[in-house]
């Protein structure tokens, strides 16, 4: 049986393969939008801040706890919908183009 | 939910982000893309809340305070701002992972079984506390609190040095220990060291910095992700880590510098120079150019951050538009560090309705440069400066630049002969085929869309 630390040094470098061979498909025009989403994304730290919550009466781990949630929610709420709001700003060209001027 | 169960499920979150991010890879997937990394996300936090023995009172105070300022942030921010609130962001995905880091290590109570566990608390706490305190600096100096030049002191380098090995010494003292004492004061110099890596950086340094940041707010979740052995966590935090870093060796190599010279260069702290180039400048005037525009079969538009200061970016599609009635074809050539971040330029153009597929990226704008009639650069400076390619002595030789002077006539826009953030002369401006509108954009831009309509 392997131990879970180095199954998680073997996922954590498949998976940064597979990290820069996606982003690097990113075009530039969409850069903002990915730094924004993977912010968003590096927010999925508030797994181990709902877990955290639940680390018993130590009232300064309890302090911690909530904070960790406030900010990680901040990261996946705002970093989502600012993302979403952007990336609704790009649009295709309009097709149906005016007549030539005279 | 069976162990197994769970994690399969974490891996369905985690694959949802990688699905996310490919879709990012056209402007007509993206969006939908954001959508399935989000559902992940709600994946991740639903299977996490079904399973772990929770405080629900704490968590529906923390997400009711997080939704709400995170919502309000999202829905209100300018998109000139955008780079601070990237930046913030950033700094509170790693403060939430050094606090989930510091909230294990107060469960422990000294009493953690194995050294790597250990080891992974102190790496989440200090990476994620030095992108907290380095990101509220990158924000304060791109909202205007803080100065945007460099702010240096003599010994600086030393001190950083001096606290990165004492944090590295009192990190080796808790990971033998597993005490409160050095933990803590460990985690106090990390947010220490935060603040004078980034301090020192100036301001138009700050999109590499940011991505930077980004990286490591992604490399914190993923030591989180090994403190609680969480594999959507390792995974989704190896993803934001890999983006960080191909982002920061972008911005990195369109300005031609090492990164170490980013870090700890303090770029522009020897003084600008003046103008050392002389020579006859041709002013014109917007009659002129509108007359030159209307004629044109292709225009190149190379905006620079002038063009948001100016807020004139309505202006410019206005005129871009007129243009276009008259069959005129129009592009946008987008140098990546024209805004103050990467891709903060088409943001700012994508907000005023241009089309995406006329934003093009530096080569794509060099090649139509060649067959291109009139090129309008508005705002820009250092990214149009020929010195670059041609000045082995210039400071910013090497720099890649959109060659605007392939094209047949370049108008530049600007309001005097000012050099530009680095301080350096252009000599673009006073070349034979160089017309000068010395104008505020937005005014300059305005002025030629009424013109253009009297051709």
């Amino acid at each position: 049986m392997l131990d879970p630390v180095v199954i998680g040094i073997i996922t954590f470098v498949l998976a940064a393969f597979v990290g820069f061979e996606v982003i690097s498909k990113v075009p530039p025009t969409l850069h903002t939008p990915l730094m924004s989403g993977s912010n968003a994304i590096s927010g999925i730290t508030i797994v181990g801040a709902l877990i955290a919550t639940g680390s018993g009466s130590d009232t300064l781990a309890t302090v911690l706890a909530f904070a960790a949630v406030a900010t990680a929610t901040i990261n996946v709420v705002g970093g989502f919908l600012v993302t979403d709001r952007m990336l609704g700003m790009f649009r295709r060209p309009r097709r149906t183009e005016e007549k030539p001027g005279p | 939910m069976s162990p197994n169960t769970r994690a399969l499920l974490y891996l369905v979150a985690a694959i949802s982000f990688i699905v996310g991010l490919k879709r990012l890879s056209s402007p007509r997937t993206a969006r939908s893309g954001n959508t399935i990394a989000a559902v992940g996300m709600l994946l991740a936090v639903v299977v996490t809340l079904v399973n772990a023995d929770v405080s629900w009172g704490i968590i529906a105070a923390g997400i009711a305070t997080g939704t709400v300022i995170g919502a309000v942030a999202a829905i209100r921010v300018k998109m000139t701002a955008m780079p601070q609130m990237v930046a913030i962001f950033n700094g509170f995905g790693g403060i939430a992972s050094a606090l989930v880091a510091g909230a294990e290590f107060i469960r422990a109570g000294g009493q953690i079984p194995k050294a790597e566990t250990m080891l992974t608390i102190i790496l989440s706490v200090v990476i994620g506390a030095v992108t907290f305190t380095g990101s509220l600096i990158a924000y304060a100096k791109l909202q205007g609190i803080l100065r945007g030049a460099p702010i240096t002191f003599p010994g600086q380098r030393l001190a950083n040095l001096v606290l990165a090995f004492g944090l590295i010494g009192i990190g080796i003292w808790a990971q033998a220990t597993q005490d409160a004492l050095p933990f803590w004061t460990g985690a106090a110099l990390a947010l220490l060291l935060g603040l004078s890596l980034v301090i020192p950086i100036g301001g138009a340094d700050m999109p590499v910095v940011i991505a930077l940041l980004n990286s490591f707010s992604g490399l914190a979740a993923a030591s989180t992700g090994f403190v609680i052995n969480n594999s959507a966590l390792i995974i989704g935090g190896a993803l934001v880590g890999a983006s960080g870093i191909f982002l920061t060796k972008l911005m990195c190599d369109a300005m031609n510098r090492p990164v170490s010279n980013v870090l700890f260069g303090a770029f522009g702290t020897e003084g600008a120079s003046a103008p050392v180039t002389t020579g006859e400048v041709r002013r014109t005037t917007a009659d002129d150019v509108a007359i030159a525009l209307a004629y044109a079969s292709q225009v190149v538009v190379v905006p620079g951050y002038g063009l948001a200061v100016a807020q004139a970016q309505h202006a410019l599609r206005e005129l871009a538009s007129g243009l276009e009635r008259r069959g005129v074809n129009v592009a946008y050539g987008i140098h990546p560090v024209a805004g103050r971040m990467p891709g903060h330029m088409n943001v700012l153009l994508a907000e005023a309705d241009v089309p995406y597929e006329q934003l093009l990226d530096l080569d794509a704008t060099n090649s139509l440069l060649r067959r291109t009639d009139v090129v309008l650069v508005v705002g820009a400076n250092d990214v149009v400066n020929p010195s670059a390619r041609d000045d082995p002595g210039s400071p910013i030789y090497g720099m890649p630049i959109a060659e605007v002077d392939r094209a047949t006539t370049v108008v530049v826009i600007k309001r005097s002969l000012s050099p530009g953030f680095a301080g350096i002369d252009n000599p673009l401006f006073y070349q034979d085929r160089t017309l000068m509108l010395f104008a505020d954009a937005k005014k300059a831009l305005t002025e030629l869309d009424g013109a253009l309509a009297s051709v």
